[in-house]
């Protein structure tokens, strides 16, 4: 049991820097219906973001997005979910914010209750990084 | 050579005509009608869209939605001529016709858009007479 636990612990330590070096740059999102329906209410995150186990549960729950309800025709929902599942990153979809992600909150550890109060939201990457909708997460 | 007060009337009678047509496009007086139909077969007393019940309904505390939605105005602010914003910090367009005057002016939207902003805030879908107040509230404005 706790060499287990040791051994997740081990491999987590050695992903997680390399996933953020690995993440300053995303591939932008490039699917109309993404960028359309997702983008209307929160910048339309890059599906590298979350692995795919995440990005369906996402899907399974829209009528509660986060607290809204982002509804969407059968269709449309379908063909976001096969985008974003087909372009997924890696990891074990616990969670399905990204800024719930550690690697997230290693990066961000440093940004004060101001600075989180004049981005406006967690989900407001564009606020700081203004090149994240084309996928450049560089220190901004 | 047309007399200038002539020229000048002409003129405000075409910024008039403009205007009005903004706040009456044929495509929301289309959408209005049909909420106007299903809120007559709702309630046959009904008699016409009000404004006023529309500016109260937007700026209402309402309960059995989300708690993180309590209000239209939670996201658009209580001034619809201004932008507002989603609780994710991305600007919605002002929700007033005459700051906005594509507002209203898609069917589909309309529908996706109360469909799930009467379930966020309210819990349950808007009937037809909240809507057709909303909307002419907002063209008012």
């Amino acid at each position: 049991m706790m060499i287990r636990a040791l051994a997740i612990g081990l491999i987590l330590a050695a992903a997680v820097p390399a996933l953020a070096g690995e993440l300053e740059r995303v591939p932008p999102v490039t699917h109309a219906a993404t960028k359309e329906e997702c983008g209307s209410c929160h910048m339309a995150y890059q599906p590298a973001f979350l692995p795919a186990a995440s990005w369906n549960a996402i899907m399974d729950n829209l009528s509660n997005h986060f607290g809204e309800n982002a509804g969407l025709p059968a269709d449309t929902a379908a063909d976001i979910r096969q985008y974003l599942t087909g372009h997924a990153g890696r990891g074990n979809g616990a969670v399905q914010r990204i800024s719930d992600l550690r690697w997230w909150q290693k990066e961000h550890r440093r940004i004060s209750d101001a600075g989180w109060k004049k981005a406006g939201s967690k989900a407001a990457c564009q606020a700081c990084h203004t090149g994240a909708e084309q996928g450049m997460f560089e220190d901004d | 050579m047309i007399p200038k007060p002539i020229l000048v009337g002409a003129l405000v009678l075409a910024f008039a005509a403009g205007s009005a047509l903004a706040a009456d496009n044929p495509t929301r007086r289309t959408i209005l009608d049909s909420f106007a139909a299903e809120a007559k077969q709702a309630d046959p007393g009904f008699t016409g869209f009000s404004a006023e019940r529309g500016a109260a309904f937007f700026a209402a505390t309402q309960s059995g939605g989300g708690a993180e939605t309590p209000s239209c105005t939670t996201c658009h602010g209580a001034n619809p001529i201004a932008r507002g914003q989603t609780r994710a910090g991305k600007p919605i367009e002002p929700m007033a016709v005459s700051a906005a005057p594509d507002r209203f002016t898609d069917p589909e939207k309309v529908a996706k858009w109360f469909e799930r902003n009467c379930a966020s805030v309210l819990g349950r879908a808007c009937t037809a007479q909240e809507k057709g107040d909303f909307i002419t509230f907002m063209a008012t404005k």
